[in-house]
């Protein structure tokens, strides 16, 4: 709770800064802000006086603190790898953006009215739009933002249908009311309510970008600055899921036979679409463009798997901070690549393994864990996924998933074998940043220290 | 506590090595994996003075929701397994000494990564743990072909990658679904072996063979057996000499172990049902590489070919489920990973003094040394299995065991004995003997490392041919105690 305002503050305190001249000092009060709220977020953990806020609209519980916490890292982490985004111009409107983009995210993990969905969902986007086009002077960024706030306000339009359908039925805003008119009907159910819940679905589908609704994340990822791409694919994609999983598990999850076969389609497609058209991509922002519709595939079966327990949870939680932290450790590297080249094509990654050793090997870790190979984190998210899905009756997706998680394997690995097995160029060595190598030290690490150590993370619910 | 000692010296020893440079590390790495082979003797003389030793299991926790635990022992066949691992690393690396690889540091720190995760797999007790060690035996195999490997290497390593990995995951999905159906009565989920075992006696015969197919074909890819080979050729071909004698000396055997300790146990009502097939299989696998062998061309590709057909017959002698079979199958394990690094070795040398590996271009090297001819045969018998090598006492009981399943099976299987002494004495020949080629005329001695790898490996093949008793009991006794599981 008091990081939301603790975020909020920071926001307002940015757009202040143009005003009151103390530009230069404003990185690191972001970071030291990002700290106090993680804080305060860890504090209120099991504090049993959390109760809905402001008329039960906002519910702090431990569920959203937990995400919440996933959120605030990743922010930390991305704060250090974007530090070269906060120094030209428009810095004072970037931090505010960007923050304000947070605590549309940290809304997401705590809503418990359709209201607050719907702020949260907009006070993240619409910073999100004007960031991917931040880089104005750029054809492909304009295009990018263009993109985004179109499909996002279509999008967001379903969401309200869908929430006008579903109040139209039940006559509240309130998640609970929600949930306890779906458990009290008895098949008195009109068919709108249903459409509603198929409309927010398609609504959210699109907010994580998957297939059917994921056109546009490719051109977005590719287009937009790469620092905006790692917010997007980190933060944007955690919060959207909290959001996802509220929305599905908690208030719908009762209503599961009405939207699972949907929802089992839309994993299906999003694992073979995103998976294949990631194999031939030549760009690697792109291929995690891609690679990222796979992971929310995966996670989405989790919200299929539609557990009684918290087994579902802890396992979208565990996805989805391994899947931030070996993005982010990705992006750095992604991000130092193409700053060196001007692209980030897969050429551009040749001969790294002798340019940067360390850069190559974290590099290495951060493919492995996103390929979900032992004893990363990313294996063992992957692996709590199938065993939830081992006991429902979509256990054809598993069988999906494993194919395409092989040919996942190509795309990542094609990065390995072009640090390490392709000529060096122009045999130049690659320096980075001390804070970018400390930042790469730290997520390889996690990436590491998660996967031989899960169980702080996947027992922390139930 | 010892055993678990055995896990993490390499793992030390990897990363003690990684911070070296130059000739300090391969020698760092030498000295390393000797302790490590004396730490699996001390094991071994444990295990023979009280097999009920607390030093010979480590069970702690690890996710405690899910059962897991970190659970390792040394019993009869994992010893087994752990002494030819240690036995073969220090000789792995010896025989590297004369080429001179780039980034020394990351190739031995990599061999004894390997080395480590090895030794997991041999030993794991829980269901989980042996897949996280089954696939992270991959990684470092899979950057030793991929850095230090010949020709094509960024293709060929991958097709292995991929293929090996696929068939992992569906493992990984066969043993969840083992997992999931474990604590009918307690109620608590476990990964522990016992409990996986019991999980799939437990299951209906149908679902026993999704089970074991799941697993199987993870198996069947390692070993490997047809028609999951088409991967192995290639990538023993292209594979640094000390990366091919890792795969196929030890990795191999992951496969055959795997078999004997994971599957057949958990699914016996699949295996009267399946069992047949894959016998088949197996044997027709060997029929076609020993053919292919025959014809070859190039000698690494010969043994790559000639180890195909062995591990059928070895993949035969297990599913045939008999004391002899599975007793042959552990013994000729040991056998064939001695022999097949030994094989390499002398592909290697060849191909340092002469330049090319081309049956065709090589000839007449006994009459320029003839120390190294001598060794040769010695291990080339052993590989196919005269009396007094150590291949013959595997051998026999596979055939033996195969026998028992059906005369007509172990007619087939043994056509492996005729056909490899075909290739292998024919290569003998083409390489050794007859008119002297240009190429042998700068053959010149072997260096002083090569020749000590030699005289060891030629010396455990004549004295356990001569004494294999200590190894066989144990293979006996670990035998009897996977039968009591199966029958």
């Amino acid at each position: 709770m008091k990081g939301l305002f603790i975020i909020s503050g920071l926001g307002i305190l940015a757009m202040l800064a143009e005003i009151f001249k103390f530009k230069k000092i404003l990185y690191p009060l972001v970071l030291l802000g990002i700290i106090a709220a993680y804080g305060c977020n860890f504090m209120e953990w099991n504090n049993n006086m959390s109760v809905p806020m402001f008329g039960k609209m906002i519910h702090f519980d431990n569920v959203a603190l937990a995400f919440s916490g996933v959120i605030l890292a990743t922010a930390f982490f991305w704060f250090i790898l974007a530090n070269d985004y906060f120094e030209h111009d428009h810095i004072t409107d970037h931090f505010a953006l960007v923050l304000f983009a947070l605590v549309g995210a940290l809304m997401l993990t705590s809503f418990s009215n359709m209201t607050t969905l719907f702020l949260g969902i907009e006070i993240l986007s619409i910073p999100m739009y004007v960031l991917a086009a931040s880089r104005k002077r750029d054809l492909a960024s304009n295009e990018a933002g263009f993109k985004y706030l179109i499909m996002g306000s279509f999008a967001s339009g379903f969401l309200l249908f869908g929430i006008a359908l579903i109040y139209g039925a039940t006559g509240t805003f309130d998640l609970m009311a929600i949930r306890s008119y779906i458990s009290q009907a008895n098949g008195s159910i009109p068919v709108f309510f249903y459409a509603g819940i198929l409309m927010m679905l398609v609504a959210m589908c699109f907010k994580v970008s998957a297939a059917p609704f994921h056109f546009w994340a490719p051109d977005v990822y590719e287009g937009s600055p790469t620092v905006i791409t790692a917010l997007m694919s980190t933060i944007v994609k955690t919060a959207a899921f909290a959001a996802f999983m509220h929305l599905f598990l908690v208030v719908f999850g009762k209503a599961g036979e009405s939207w699972s076969m949907v929802l089992a389609v839309i994993v299906a497609l999003s694992l073979v679409v995103s998976n294949i058209t990631a194999a031939s991509q030549n760009s690697v922002k792109r291929m995690l463009a891609y690679s990222s519709i796979s992971h929310a595939a995966f996670m989405l079966m989790a919200i299929l798997a539609n557990n009684r327990g918290f087994a579902s949870v802890n396992a979208i939680l565990y996805y989805s901070l391994a899947y931030s932290i070996g993005s982010i450790s990705a992006f750095t590297v992604v991000y130092n690549v193409s700053k060196e080249d001007g692209n980030s094509n897969i050429e551009a990654f040749n001969g790294l393994g002798k340019r940067n050793p360390f850069v190559a090997g974290c590099m290495v870790i951060a493919m492995l864990s996103l390929a979900g190979i032992p004893v990363t984190a990313g294996f063992f998210a992957k692996y709590f996924i199938f065993t939830l899905m081992i006991g429902t009756g979509f256990k054809w997706l598993i069988i999906l998933a494993i194919l395409t998680s092989a040919v996942g394997v190509y795309y990542y690995f094609k990065v390995i074998i072009a640090m390490y097995f392709k000529p060096v160029r122009e045999g130049q060595k690659m320096v980075l940043e001390t804070s970018h190598v400390i930042l790469l030290a730290i997520t390889t690490l996690l990436t590491l220290a998660l996967g031989i150590v899960p169980k702080y993370i996947i027992e922390i619910f139930g | 506590m010892l055993v678990g000692l055995l896990i993490v010296v390499p793992l030390i020893a990897s990363l003690l090595v990684f911070f070296t440079k130059g000739k300090a590390s391969r020698n760092l790495a030498l000295g390393l994996s000797i302790v490590e082979f004396a730490l699996s003797l001390a094991v071994f003389f444990q295990y023979k003075h009280n097999p009920m030793s607390k030093d010979l299991v480590l069970n702690c926790s690890w996710v405690e929701s899910m059962g897991i635990h970190f659970a390792v022992s040394a019993d009869a066949l994992s010893i087994l397994m752990i002494l030819l691992t240690t036995f073969l690393v220090p000789l792995i690396i010896l025989s590297s000494f004369n080429t001179n690889y780039e980034k020394p540091h990351s190739f031995y720190s990599l061999i004894l990564l390997m080395q480590m995760a090895l030794i997991g797999v041999f030993t794991a007790n829980d269901g989980f743990l042996f897949y996280v060690f089954w696939e992270l035996a991959l990684i470092p195999i899979y950057f030793i072909c991929l850095v230090w490997g010949g020709e094509n290497r960024g293709r060929i390593t991958f097709k292995f990658f991929v293929y090996t990995l696929l068939g992992s995951l569906f493992m990984l999905v066969g043993l969840i679904y083992l997992y999931s159906h474990t604590g009918y009565e307690t109620g608590i989920k476990s990964w522990a072996i016992g409990d996986l075992y019991a999980a799939g006696k437990a299951m209906s015969a149908s679902q026993q063979s999704f089970v074991f197919w799941a697993i199987f074909i993870a198996f069947g890819i390692k070993m490997p057996v047809f028609p999951f080979h088409t991967w192995q050729p290639d990538t023993y071909v292209t594979a640094p000499t000390q990366g091919t004698m890792l795969l196929s000396g030890i990795m191999l055997k992951m496969g055959t172990f795997g078999l004997i300790k994971w599957l057949m146990p958990v699914t016996p009502l699949a295996l009267e049902q399946w069992g047949g097939f894959v016998i088949g299989l197996s044997v027709f696998g060997i029929i076609y590489a020993s053919c292919i062998a025959i014809v070859q061309k190039d000698y690494k590709r010969l043994i790559a070919y000639s180890s195909i057909a062995h591990v059928g017959l070895i993949a035969a002698g297990i599913l045939a489920a008999n004391q002899q079979g599975i007793q042959g199958a552990m013994m000729q394990m040991l056998a064939h990973g001695v022999n097949v690094v030994g094989l390499f070795l002398i592909a290697d040398i060849l191909m340092r003094h002469t330049g090319t590996r081309d049956l065709d271009k090589l000839g007449g090297i006994r009459s320029m040394n003839g120390n190294f001819a001598v060794l040769f045969l010695v291990v080339l018998l052993g590989s196919v299995a005269l009396p007094l090598t150590n291949g013959f006492v595997g051998e026999f009981l596979l055939i033996n065991g195969v026998y028992q399943y059906g005369a007509w099976v172990a007619a087939f299987a043994g056509l492996t004995v005729i056909l490899g002494a075909v290739y292998m004495l024919r290569s003998y020949q083409a390489i050794m003997l007859g008119e002297r080629r240009d190429s042998a005329i700068a053959f010149g001695s072997l260096v002083s490392s090569d020749k000590l790898v030699l005289y060891i490996i030629c010396i455990a093949i004549i004295a356990f041919g001569v004494y294999p008793k200590p190894l066989n009991d144990l293979a006996e006794e670990g035998t009897k105690a996977i039968l009591t599981y199966i029958k």
